[in-house]
């Protein structure tokens, strides 16, 4: 059935054997695997929450594509679905959740609010996009994304997945382990991402005013 | 009391599994094809639907209403050899309506007299900002800006529309939106004959 | 139609010297002296009878250097509702009696307060931030508070058009990403604010004594923000004692996205999308009390046609929240998706029309001052008969069948007490919690807004107030919804479907006003000031969600911990609405 998907064009295969052999390479099998079963952490934010639980439900069934899956706890996820809008105060939260996920894990920025803070990014508690801490995979505009244009963001993602190689992954790369640690933001009179503690300190003391 | 309520509710989830197959099987009877055609897509959305509920997308596409918005594009007309004329007039009215702010508009001067041309040299809308309401759609005064239909837009970074990728030629619109299209159409062709009217019966006058 | 907020009592003549009626033009109501506030709002309850306070919100009016709480009472017997205000002098402490003492229904609201305003409710026993997290630098809806990304009092912003380059946001904001910190701020040798002030409420609050004889350890376990039971992310700080909850304190503003000071900064007409995203599940009832607060200002009336329109979107709008609510509410109690998947595939066909119609799912931006944006095409209306006469019907029968009599669901929900009416009112709890426990107060009876007072329909009661009743609710609103909508779909006449002009720019007199719906979870209230300007000078949203949060510490503590997923779906709560 997927021997069209795993097999390698440049390969020839004798016709009577067609279906029953695929060649392939270990990244093509290894891709495919992957991209089968990427299991989303179950994790709703807000407004495209819902639309997320109806690309779940029976009309769109996302299990067609192996990411029926939801798991609530982030050690068995494969892929954070950012769904709506991350506040200051939600995120740390969503950093600690993160840091948890065993690698290889993916961020997809569902609808206007993650990715960039969207209708609210003005707002004095919104972060402007989750990209700003994580990195995001795939970006689905709209607002929030009807479950059909999430389905088009996951096989977007699936595309990304399959041109990844296991040579160069870097989660199997021991200089790079702990590559995607995220440090944890804090709450203080505003959020503190301490990547930047030393700008933060110097743009403080210029600042105008009381 | 004694599983007979389990029972019943096992049996109501018994008949709606039962139904996938008879719904299924009447079909090909008839003929027709239930699944990947609009038809077979319009009688599962609709009030008699039974059984398999599940719209197969990419395959098939739940069926769009006329409605439908998702994200805004600006409308061309397409004029002699190939040209694009814009409808835009840059008047500013959506960047103004837009609730979240997330147009953003330069207007053409003239470089000789200075005055304003009424076309936009520049349109940046981020799509990741935009919260898909129509408002700009809905109070442009000429037909301009206009809210599609494609909503499988999905990208690796962050989305800003420039020019190239807001402007669809009128062809397009009319595709996704016939009857607004016809009744736009139609209101500005009645107030042209009206202007030619007016512009006959005045030198007459 | 708008209720007019009419004098039924006067306050001045009982009270004289203490109260005086509000005499601004396009205000309503009475100012009552400071000091005074307790012993008026006594009267207003135990004398006169008012005994729902339902919102209670503050303004600043920063040019006269006042703060104003506004507080609105209603009787659960129906009628309009006397409004009553308190000015404090803008100079900090800027102080406030609590009525926590005369309704446990403030709590929140005044925790709100002194968290965006920064007025300190005195006699409050748990004046904590609510929204904000403790240690925040400012209160936020303050008139001279400005967020990072703050570009101008109002929009339109000037920088959009009529040369309007292109910059992202962050790029503008010294401190980029949407951050703002106080002069000479050191991030490095900041102490984190822990959240020891949650944990002692929560030690005075619990209940003392549960152990009986035998010597026991209390344990506090924290419930989400991220948490599988999909109310989205609400905290609950919970104290067991074993199994049992000895004590709880839900914590929130994990989704609060500023609706408030952004709404404020919005023009009238920029509001409307906003307010979909507030109660995520019903944007066609938020937009309609958010319309019918501003309908109330620009005194318009709306055309014959819309009210049905609008009517039979809301209508819809419930039955659509109830299933996914009956659905949610299996999850919750273990019986995992089946039933949530029934509900589900209705919503769709109702989600269908909302789309058809609107041209979003989800995000309708639907209603307009004076009507509606489109008439509903002939299809829609078809469409939206054959699923009120034939299907809904049909399949919420099924849905009963399918759940009502499963012992599993009856040992889970029957005799598990939820609330008491007096509690319930006490509390300022509405919706179908409050009418679960007997009283019948439904704002499409009590106090009729649009054209619901020509419809047949009864309110839907029950009267133990236990989690069957709560459940069972539910469905009786959804047959009664049906029955409007049949009738709504007979009488609709033809005509236009706006009384006013499309404007991009509406006038809005000067003058308060409060717009309240009965939305699917309670009631849904505006409370709007404008000064005249494009934009409202204050615009509050009453969540039903955040006022009903109050009585979970009461309707919790003394239960099981499995009880407690249950009687949190018991309130239907939407983080969207709950935090804004």
């Amino acid at each position: 059935m997927e021997n069209e998907k795993l097999s390698l064009p440049t390969y020839s295969i004798p016709e009577d054997i067609q279906n029953v052999v695929a060649v392939t390479t270990l990244d093509r099998l290894y891709n495919w695997g992957r991209r089968s079963s990427v299991w989303p952490l179950m994790f709703g934010l807000a407004c495209c929450a819902i639309e997320m639980i109806a690309a779940q439900t029976a009309r769109y069934d996302m299990a067609r594509f192996g990411m029926e899956v939801m798991r609530p706890t982030p050690r068995q996820a494969d892929m954070m679905l950012v769904s709506g809008t991350v506040t200051k105060k939600m995120l740390p939260s969503i950093i600690r959740l993160y840091n948890q996920m065993p690698e290889p894990k993916y961020v997809v920025a569902m609808g206007a609010c993650a990715s960039s803070g969207g209708p609210f990014k003005e707002g004095y508690n919104v972060v402007a996009g989750i990209d700003k801490f994580l990195p995001v995979d795939v970006y689905i505009p709209g607002c929030p994304p009807t479950p059909q244009a999430l389905i088009a963001g996951m096989i977007k993602l699936q595309e990304k997945i399959d041109k990844q190689s296991i040579k160069s992954a870097t989660w199997y790369n021991k200089e790079k382990k702990d590559g995607n640690y995220v440090p944890m933001p804090i709450l203080g009179p505003d959020l503190i991402d301490v990547r930047r503690n030393a700008e933060i300190k110097q743009v403080a003391a210029t600042k105008e005013g009381a | 009391m004694y599983g007979k309520g389990i029972l019943k509710g096992l049996s109501v989830t018994w008949k709606r599994f039962w139904d996938t197959y008879t719904d299924d099987i009447s079909w090909m009877l008839k003929g027709k094809k239930r699944y990947n055609s609009v038809e077979g897509v319009a009688h599962r959305s609709s009030k008699n639907t039974k059984g398999i509920f599940t719209v197969q997308y990419p395959e098939e596409q739940l069926i769009v209403p006329e409605e439908f918005r998702f994200i805004p594009f600006l409308v061309y007309d397409e004029g002699a050899e190939g040209k694009k004329e814009i409808r835009c007039t840059s008047c500013g009215i959506c960047a103004k309506v837009c609730p979240p702010q997330c147009i953003w508009i330069v207007r053409t001067n003239d470089p000789a007299t200075g005055r304003p041309v009424p076309v936009p040299t520049d349109f940046h809308i981020d799509m990741d900002i935009c919260m898909n309401c129509g408002f700009c759609a809905e109070y442009c005064p000429f037909d301009a800006i206009k809210m599609d239909h494609k909503f499988d837009i999905a990208s690796y970074q962050r989305n800003v529309y420039g020019m190239d990728q807001l402007l669809k030629p009128a062809k397009y619109y009319a595709e996704i939106r016939p009857e607004n299209y016809h009744r736009e159409e139609e209101a500005r062709k009645a107030k042209e004959a009206a202007k030619a009217a007016k512009a006959e019966a005045a030198p007459a006058a | 139609m708008a209720t007019p907020l009419t004098m039924t009592v006067d306050l001045v003549a009982r009270f004289p010297g203490k109260v005086t009626a509000d005499r601004r033009p396009g205000y309503t109501g009475f100012s009552v002296n400071n000091e005074n506030l307790v012993e008026v709002a006594t009267a207003i309850r135990d004398e006169f009878g008012y005994d729902l306070l339902t919102a209670v919100t503050a303004v600043d009016y920063i040019a006269e250097n006042k703060m104003e709480v506004v507080y609105h009472a209603y009787k659960t017997t129906g009628g309009a509702g006397l409004v009553f205000k308190v000015q404090a002098e803008r100079v900090d402490p800027i102080e406030v009696p609590s009525l926590i003492n005369l309704w446990a229904g403030v709590d929140f609201q005044e925790r709100e307060a002194w968290d965006l305003y920064g007025i300190k409710f005195t006699g409050h026993p748990d004046l904590r931030r609510i929204l904000m997290w403790e240690g925040y630098d400012g209160h936020p809806l303050r008139k001279d508070w400005k967020e990072p990304f703050f570009e101008e009092e109002a929009k339109p912003f000037k920088s959009r058009w009529p040369d309007g380059k292109f910059a992202f946001a962050e790029n503008k904001n010294p401190f980029r990403d949407n951050l703002n910190f106080p002069k000479d701020f050191d991030p490095e040798n900041f102490v984190v604010e822990k959240e020891e002030d949650l944990y002692l409420s929560l030690e005075r609050d619990s209940l003392k004594d549960t152990a009986g004889n035998m010597k026991t350890d209390h344990i506090v376990v924290n419930m989400g923000p991220h948490h599988p039971s999909t109310h989205g992310v609400l905290r609950v700080a919970v104290q067991l004692d074993g199994e049992t909850i000895i004590g709880l304190k839900p914590v929130m503003g994990y989704l609060h996205r500023n609706h408030d000071k952004i709404g404020e900064r919005n023009t009238y007409l920029q509001i409307i999308p906003y307010t979909d995203r507030l109660d995520y599940f019903n944007s066609m009832s938020n937009n309609f009390g958010y319309v019918i607060a501003v309908e109330k200002l620009m005194k318009i009336q709306v055309a014959e046609r819309a009210e049905y329109i609008r009517v039979i979107m809301a209508e819809l709008s419930r039955i659509q929240n109830h299933l996914i609510f009956i659905g949610m509410l299996m999850n919750d109690l273990g019986a995992m998706y089946t039933p949530s998947l029934y509900a589900f595939e209705e919503r769709e066909l109702i989600l269908d029309i909302f789309e058809a119609v609107s041209g979003a799912r989800m995000m309708c931006n639907y209603f307009r001052f004076g009507g509606v944006v489109r008439d509903v095409p002939e299809f829609a209306l078809k469409k939206i008969q054959d699923l009120v006469s034939d299907r809904l019907p049909a399949k919420t029968d099924e849905m009963e069948r399918f759940l009502n009599e499963n012992e599993i669901l009856m040992a889970r929900l029957k005799g598990i007490h939820v609330l008491n009416a007096e509690e319930a009112i006490n509390y300022s709890v509405t919706g179908p919690v409050l009418r679960a426990t007997g009283v019948p107060y439904d704002l499409r009876r009590a106090d009729p807004y649009s054209v619901y007072d020509r419809f047949d329909f009864d309110v839907a009661v029950r009267h133990n107030g236990d989690m069957m009743d709560n459940y069972l609710i539910r469905f009786d609103e959804i047959r009664q919804s049906l029955r409007i909508l049949e009738q709504a779909l007979k009488q609709i006449p033809q005509g236009p479907i706006n009384s006013q002009k499309p404007a991009y720019q509406v006038r809005v007199p000067a003058g308060e006003a409060y717009g309240r719906i009965e939305s699917p979870k309670g009631e849904l209230g505006y409370y709007l000031i404008s000064n005249g300007k494009p934009n409202p000078y204050r615009y509050h949203v009453r969540p039903a969600s955040f006022v009903n949060l109050q009585c979970v510490e009461k309707m919790c503590i003394g239960t099981k911990i499995a009880d407690f997923v249950a009687l949190v779906a018991m309130l239907d709560i939407v983080m969207g609405e709950l935090d804004r």
